[in-house]
């Protein structure tokens, strides 16, 4: 009997929802971590009962959770559940060290980026935007941080090292923060290319790598940004989510600050397939499972009020890669709506009819079981969801 | 034995409930408190003071005694009373918001 499994993370814990292929009927497991802000959780492709989770808080900063068995119990690796330290009173790793690498072995001394002010600023650690864990390691995943770098950890989340090639590469200094914080927050790992991986970054752009983490270049020709100094630099976009179906590698969407984005070559060329929207702002994007030209945003309304236009929630699907665009609104609210949709709030399962899934800044949960033509709210009072991830089991 | 007193978030995170007791070897101080509480409770590195610098997380205070301590340098003795035990240490995460 298939299943799904819904990964949320919002504002004051973790919630894990599950239904039946069906999609109709909810069960809600949490909050996990209750009080804690959970940026982000993901389950290993290839062992779906390995789960992460990124647990953070301004006053205790970050910790890193996992569960063997598909969210019902977790715990800090290294600290094995039940177990406050090892038989020798020391811990078995540091799952919660995120350390910048500035050595001159392995990395390079990158240690300022750009500020608000134009002025240079320290790299400072502050906590884990999104984990991806590898497509062939449940004991590998990359986390991408605030201020902006990625980490990678091979031994099950125990520690966690630096892939210093992307800060070092070049173009870091010139970085800088948006509005929420220099987040890396989208990692895409190719399947189709080995050693292929793709970040992005608000507000530097997205960058790839073509040699598992070691080097990276920009990848933003044809993005247009008008209210930076140069609408066409090479870095300082603000980039806030990138979407691939794995089933086609190297057609990316992103949405951006402005417009939304397609690449038909591994983003080395970009260009806009905004079409018929009714805003050129928003946050989320994602692929259809099976069609790889169906893809789906929730428009925003920019740039200071950052809610549905008119109060109306609305998804756009588009059937044709972009540029046509369907409004999708049965189920939705269809008034007095002023939520928000985050960058990593959208998730799509693999499903026949392939389901789609979001959430909002106002706690409700939203799941369509075809493809988004109708949509039910599967729970409607959690704390503001901060990331939606789904797994389809069997 | 020195008794601390953790902010509750903390408290989950260390899987105890009350406060913790611990056995401190030469001066009683704020990093060989803190040492000996992480050393314990490994889970804690990290959220209390920084994993690199040491310093304290912005957010946090220590406080025993009815005092805040928590600008003295870390080497600095804490009180007697808390040194014998008879008043912990508090480590409080400051209130915030409206």
């Amino acid at each position: 009997m298939s299943g799904v499994r819904l990964l949320v993370g919002t504002r004051k814990g973790a919630f894990v929802l599950t239904s039946d292929g069906k999609r109709e009927k909810w069960e809600i497991d949490g909050p996990h971590f209750a009080g804690w802000e959970i940026y982000h959780m993901k389950g290993s492709p290839v062992d779906p009962n390995r789960l992460y989770a990124s647990q953070t808080s301004g006053w205790f900063g970050q910790i890193i959770q996992r569960s063997d068995d598909g969210g019902k119990t977790w715990f800090q690796p290294g600290t094995p559940p039940g177990e406050r330290t090892t038989p020798e009173g020391m811990p078995k790793g540091e799952s919660n060290k995120f350390v910048y690498d500035t050595s001159k072995e392995t990395g390079k001394p990158v240690t300022t980026h750009q500020w608000y002010d134009g002025t240079q600023h320290p790299w400072e650690f502050k906590r884990v935007w999104h984990i991806e864990p590898s497509l062939s390691d449940p004991d590998t995943l990359y986390a991408g941080v605030e201020d902006a770098a990625l980490f990678r950890s091979s031994d099950g989340g125990r520690t966690w090292k630096e892939l210093s090639g992307l800060r070092g590469h070049g173009t870091g200094p010139r970085w800088q923060p948006g509005a929420g914080g220099m987040c890396l927050h989208t990692i895409i790992l190719d399947p189709s290319v080995p050693g292929r991986i793709y970040i992005a970054i608000s507000a530097a752009g997205s960058f790839r790598s073509d040699d598992d983490g070691k080097t990276w270049k920009p990848i933003n020709q044809g993005l247009r940004s008008q209210y930076i100094p140069d609408p066409t630099a090479e870095v300082g976009h603000c980039v806030h989510h990138i979407a691939m179906n794995p089933r086609r590698p190297g057609v990316l969407f992103m949405q951006k600050h402005w417009d939304v984005m397609r690449s038909d070559n591994a983003g080395d060329l970009w260009h806009e397939v905004s079409g018929n929207l009714p805003t050129d702002f928003g946050f989320v994007i994602d692929v259809h499972a099976h069609e790889p030209e169906t893809i789906y945003v929730v428009p925003i309304k920019s740039d200071s009020e950052h809610f549905p236009l008119d109060g109306k929630l609305r998804v756009y699907r588009s059937r044709t890669g972009g540029n046509e665009w369907e409004e999708l609104s049965k189920g939705l609210p269809e008034r007095d709506c002023y939520v928000s949709v985050l960058r990593d709030a959208m998730a799509v399962d693999s499903l026949d009819k392939c389901g789609v899934y979001f959430g909002t800044t106002g706690g409700q949960v939203y799941a369509s079981a075809d493809a988004g033509d109708t949509w039910t709210a599967v729970a409607r009072d959690l704390p503001g969801v901060l990331s939606v991830e789904v797994q389809t089991l069997s | 034995m020195i008794r601390v007193i953790l902010p509750a978030h903390l408290r989950t995170l260390a899987r105890v409930r009350d406060e913790v007791e611990l056995e401190i070897q030469g001066p009683v101080t704020q990093r060989s408190v803190l040492d000996a509480l992480e050393g314990s409770y490994p889970m804690l590195r990290g959220t209390i003071r920084d994993h690199v610098t040491q310093q304290r997380r912005p957010f946090l205070r220590f406080f025993a005694c009815e005092e805040d301590l928590s600008h003295e340098l870390p080497d600095t003795p804490l009180p007697e009373a808390v040194a014998s035990g008879a008043e912990p240490l508090l480590i409080i995460g400051a209130i915030a918001g409206g």
